[in-house]
């Protein structure tokens, strides 16, 4: 049976694409079929994201508005052949999405994919609202930082109100990923720990992704980071959420710490 | 950077981070209509106190624990002296 699965977070920068990118390949990977949806019009970034930028012909807006079949719109990726990317439009406005062309173009991808993962726009206007609105299952990304918690709540509440299946009375499956995380710091309590996140906003924890220079190297590289390093700690940590997600009981793993104390006081003194 | 500035440095700062989005989130789920028992509580608390004595909302603090199971509320209200005199 097919998931419609959404990434979002309100707030922007969080790690929205690079956790679709990640989760999705990761979820390929696991011998899934995926096809990752960029809802970002006019800001576009999957794309960049997965290496694929210059292979986008037609793009969501083409489909919904029916200038292009499915077929013609998805990419496939040239590293895993169950991972495809459906771009979205980087010239039109966000209005040439309707409700009924995204629900449309939704049921066919359900009949060829296991996972259809949604990358949502940030913010909470238009392009964020028809990310979520036909998922059924949440990954509400977020930082360990007061601004992004408050926008995950905000989120969350819309989860819960404004989809389809919130509105038919039934429950969508929520889950938390917390990014950028430093272990250090919230031991030295200069960041909020993975439990005060947790309990203030009361979803169940996927994953922990930790602060990691392999994110950007991979992004730079245009790869999926668990692709790009399976063996590093971001790649690890996607990987465990993505069998998560699959059903599996993958015990939580407590997150490494960046850097050790020594390499901490010397990095400390470089840049003093 | 001297010695003292290194440990001042490790004050911590997540516990007000999270003692300020608890009391925040309270506040806007129940703009949402999404508020949960023990937020409807602290604010009907506050009310009915109110209606005896003049509360100043700068003396008053809410601390909201929430947890899977069980979620506590706490309110601490400075009473002045003179309002409980009256009664």
């Amino acid at each position: 049976m097919s998931k419609v699965m959404v990434v979002t977070s309100g707030k922007g920068g969080v790690g929205k694409t690079t956790s679709t990118a990640a989760l999705g390949a990761a979820l390929a990977q696991a011998g899934q079929s995926v096809v990752l949806v960029d809802f970002d019009v006019g800001l576009r970034n999957l794309d960049l994201i997965l290496g694929a930028e210059r292979r986008v012909v037609f793009d969501l807006v083409n489909v919904v508005q029916g200038d292009a079949k499915l077929p013609q719109a998805l990419i496939r990726d040239k590293r895993l052949e169950s991972l495809y990317l459906l771009p979205a439009s980087q010239t039109r406005d966000k209005d040439a999405l309707t409700n009924d062309g995204v629900q449309a173009v939704i049921a066919e991808l359900r009949e060829r994919f296991d996972w259809i993962v949604c990358d949502s726009p940030a913010g909470i206007e238009k392009g964020a609202t028809l990310a979520m609105r036909f998922a059924d299952v949440a990954v509400v990304v977020a930082n360990p930082e007061v601004s992004s918690v408050r926008d995950s709540d905000r989120i969350i509440g819309m989860l819960d109100s404004k989809t389809l299946r919130a509105e038919r009375g039934e429950d969508i499956e929520k889950h938390l990923l917390i990014t950028r995380y430093d272990a250090a710091r919230a031991a030295r309590g200069e960041m909020m720990k993975v439990e005060d996140v947790l309990e203030i906003l009361a979803v169940p924890l996927l994953g922990v992704v930790a602060e990691s220079p392999e994110v950007l190297t991979a992004s730079n590289l245009g790869c999926p980071v668990t692709l790009h390093n399976p063996t590093g700690p971001a790649a690890r940590s996607y990987s465990l959420a993505a069998r998560r997600l699959m059903g599996e009981d993958v015990p939580m793993e407590a997150p490494a710490s960046r850097r050790g104390l020594m390499s901490r006081l010397f990095g400390r003194k470089a840049a003093a | 950077m001297n010695l003292l500035s290194l440990f001042n440095r490790h004050r911590s700062t997540a516990p007000v981070a999270r003692e300020r989005l608890q009391v925040l989130l309270a506040h806007e789920r129940a703009l949402d209509g999404r508020a949960d028992l023990a937020a409807v509580l602290q604010q009907e608390i506050l009310e009915v106190i109110g209606r005896h004595i003049p509360v100043d909302r700068d003396k008053v603090l809410v601390k909201l624990e929430r947890g899977g199971h069980v979620s506590t509320l706490a309110i601490d209200i400075e009473m002045p002296e003179a309002a409980l005199a009256r009664g």
